[in-house]
């Protein structure tokens, strides 16, 4: 029983952050709050990417003077390749995202989510 | 060399978008330099649709020379990073050059008196290599990659007139959505490498099932695509950015949204193929969406004064046509009798709209932009007696409306036609819906007419001429296509559309390229 949680234990926690980070992006009004809110949606993606690729007791694929019991029982180092690739573009987004806020807040004196709304109809 | 057409589409947009910045010191260099690099590109992509059509599918694997090459103990599934090219894909590509092209041309006079142009027109480049990655890849992690730079390119360029706060409000919704989505795709490809461990589109539907992972990351997915294509429960961000954006990347932007619809039909034909050949309540959802997002789009669209956001709402609006089309192909796909009948005429109406849209939105946004351009106003009520001073943009503009409320020697007219009679098989209601949408999009498009071109002239504008030649060059090509789409759409139809449409259907021969099972 206790094994059961403790080895489902990341997934919980994914569920629980992208809870976290739905509501972020929902219900709070402060822009700056917003952009947390999507990284940490993107924290949860991609810990539930990091969890899929670990192997217990499987060795990292490199084959320069592996031990003799790592042959046949290294991991697919995709779902590492996979976070890499997708924390660069979170970087970019949130770099972006704030650019915008500060943009928002010189324009408009505010970072509340319900004043700045210029655009409607 | 024709082999590597695929890799060779994204390698020269890239290679613009990185060599533009370099010319910062003078733009016109950098316009150029762009326009020169989009005219490439469309020739490349011409290239392209001719050859997929000889070979039907066109596979290019990055690191190896053939797909077929397997692990060396001889495990057979693709582990190469994959691009795979059918007709649907060309089509696409073939949209998204084209309008990257016009929108270089128009944007050579029309944003001239900004400043940080050469980041525009790399933008702008790298903007078109996200779409062309969507469309031509067979991978689903590059799908999400892709998507990224694209909506990352699209929405910095919503926010491009950084004096203005609007454009940065929109392009901060934007970019919102388009990570929210984008972080979603990721996750249900996460959940399929779980299950399946392979990433590869084709592969991966020969494994796809029931369960309920299966089903969970379909719903995922095709809520996060329908989110972006700006499907009407999720449609906010359309109109914001289509409004903020310059006129000149209107067209790009458009392909970048219709990319999602591709992705969305990629999801629901090719990689979720099994599944929705047995439930029909895939396409039943797609229809409804389809004809709840016209409906609610054209009567937004009524109200209102400004009129890039008269136009962008009517660009959600005929998003729905889309849907619609492509849901009754999809709701009959169980029941081949029924496909013959009239669900396949119904998915090439759906893919014709897609194109025959992207050329009249994009001609109807250019002339709003050229408005924009002479009075540097939007708002309807200010404007008058335009159509003495502006010749050719009232040409275009009359054209791009015919063509969107579907009269006849127009292009919308030929692919409307197609969904009415269609959807009118499956169920009349939706054919109701479909027409009574078009009769609204006319009203609306004859008061745009009325209150900016015609009635008495405004004095404010007693000086303003006809737009420089380069916006007008751009939106009489787009004009002449409209004409030519509707005067001869059976060419169109045989060689672009349906040869699109049997690749979305032809599950199998999507599935075995190369030999690997």
């Amino acid at each position: 029983m206790n094994n059961v949680i403790l080895v489902n234990l990341p997934f919980i926690v994914v569920a629980l952050l992208l809870a976290v980070g739905f509501y972020t992006i929902g219900f709070k009004r402060n822009l700056i709050k917003v952009v947390i809110g999507i990284e940490i949606l993107e924290g949860a993606v991609n810990l539930f990417l990091i969890t899929l690729g670990y192997v217990k007791g499987a060795y990292a694929p490199i084959y320069t003077m592996a031990p003799k019991e790592a042959v046949n029982n290294m991991v697919l180092p995709t779902p590492q390749a996979l976070t890499l690739t997708s924390i660069v573009i979170g970087v970019a987004v949130s770099a972006l995202m704030l650019a915008f806020a500060v943009n928002i807040y010189e324009h408009y004196g505010t970072l509340d989510v319900t004043k700045v709304r210029r655009l409607k109809g | 060399m024709i082999e590597h057409l695929p890799a060779l589409m994204i390698a020269v947009p890239l290679f613009g978008a990185f060599t533009t910045p370099l010319l910062k010191k003078n733009y016109k260099a950098a316009a150029v330099w762009a326009t020169l690099i989009t005219a490439v590109t469309l020739g490349m992509s011409l290239l392209l649709v001719r050859e997929v059509l000889i070979r039907e599918i066109m596979v290019y694997v990055f690191g190896a020379d053939k797909p077929t090459l397997v692990l060396p103990s001889g495990y057979r599934v693709p582990i190469r990073i994959i691009f795979e090219v059918d007709a649907m894909g060309a089509l696409m590509a073939l949209s998204a050059t084209l309008m990257s092209f016009i929108g270089a041309l128009y944007s050579y006079s029309h944003v001239r008196n900004e400043t940080g142009l050469e980041k525009y027109y790399a933008l702008l480049l790298l903007l078109e290599v996200g779409i062309l990655g969507m469309v031509l890849t067979g991978d689903l992690f590059n799908l999400f990659v892709f998507l990224e730079i694209a909506g990352i390119a699209g929405s910095a360029l919503v926010g491009f007139r950084n004096y203005r706060g609007e454009a940065s409000e929109a392009g901060i919704k934007y970019l919102i959505v388009s990570s929210v989505a984008s972080l979603m795709v990721l996750f249900s490809i996460g959940l399929l490498y779980g299950e399946y461990g392979n990433l590869n589109i084709a592969y991966l539907s020969t494994q796809i099932g029931f369960n309920t992972v299966d089903i969970i990351a379909l719903g995922i997915l095709f809520t996060s695509f329908a989110m972006k294509c700006g499907s009407v429960p999720t449609h906010h961000w359309v109109p914001d950015a289509y409004t903020e954006v310059p006129s000149g990347i209107n067209p790009t932007l458009l392909v970048a949204t219709y990319a999602s619809l591709y992705a969305l039909f990629r999801v629901s034909f090719s990689l979720f193929g099994k599944v929705s050949s047995e439930m029909s309540s895939v396409g039943w959802i797609m229809c409804v969406l389809g004809v709840l997002t016209m409906f609610i789009g054209v009567t937004m669209a009524l109200v209102q004064k400004d009129v890039k956001r008269l136009m962008s709402y009517h660009a959600i609006s005929q998003t729905g046509y889309m849907l619609l089309g492509v849901g009754v192909g999809l709701a009959v796909l169980n029941d081949p009798a029924k496909l013959a009948a009239f669900g396949r005429d119904a998915m090439a109406g759906g893919i014709f709209h897609i194109i025959n849209h992207i050329i009249y939105k994009s001609l109807l946004l250019m002339t709003a932009g050229a408005l924009f351009y002479v009075t540097g106003t939007r708002n309807l009520n200010e404007m008058g007696g335009l159509a003495r001073k502006m010749p050719y943009t009232t040409i275009a503009f009359i054209v791009g409306a015919a063509a969107i409320s579907g009269i006849p020697p127009f292009n919308g007219f030929a692919s409307k036609f197609l969904i009415y009679e269609t959807s009118y098989q499956l169920s009349p209601i939706f054919a109701i819906f479909a027409m009574v949408t078009s009769v609204l999009t006319l009203a609306s498009f004859v008061k745009v007419f009325a209150s900016a071109f015609l009635g008495p002239p405004v004095e404010k504008y007693e000086e303003v001429k006809e737009v420089p030649r380069s916006m007008v060059v751009a939106m009489l090509i787009l004009a002449a296509l409209c004409l030519l789409f509707g005067l001869f759409p059976n060419v169109v139809l045989d060689k672009l559309v349906y040869p699109a449409v049997d690749a979305l259907l032809k599950l199998g021969s999507y599935q075995t390229w190369g030999g690997i099972p």
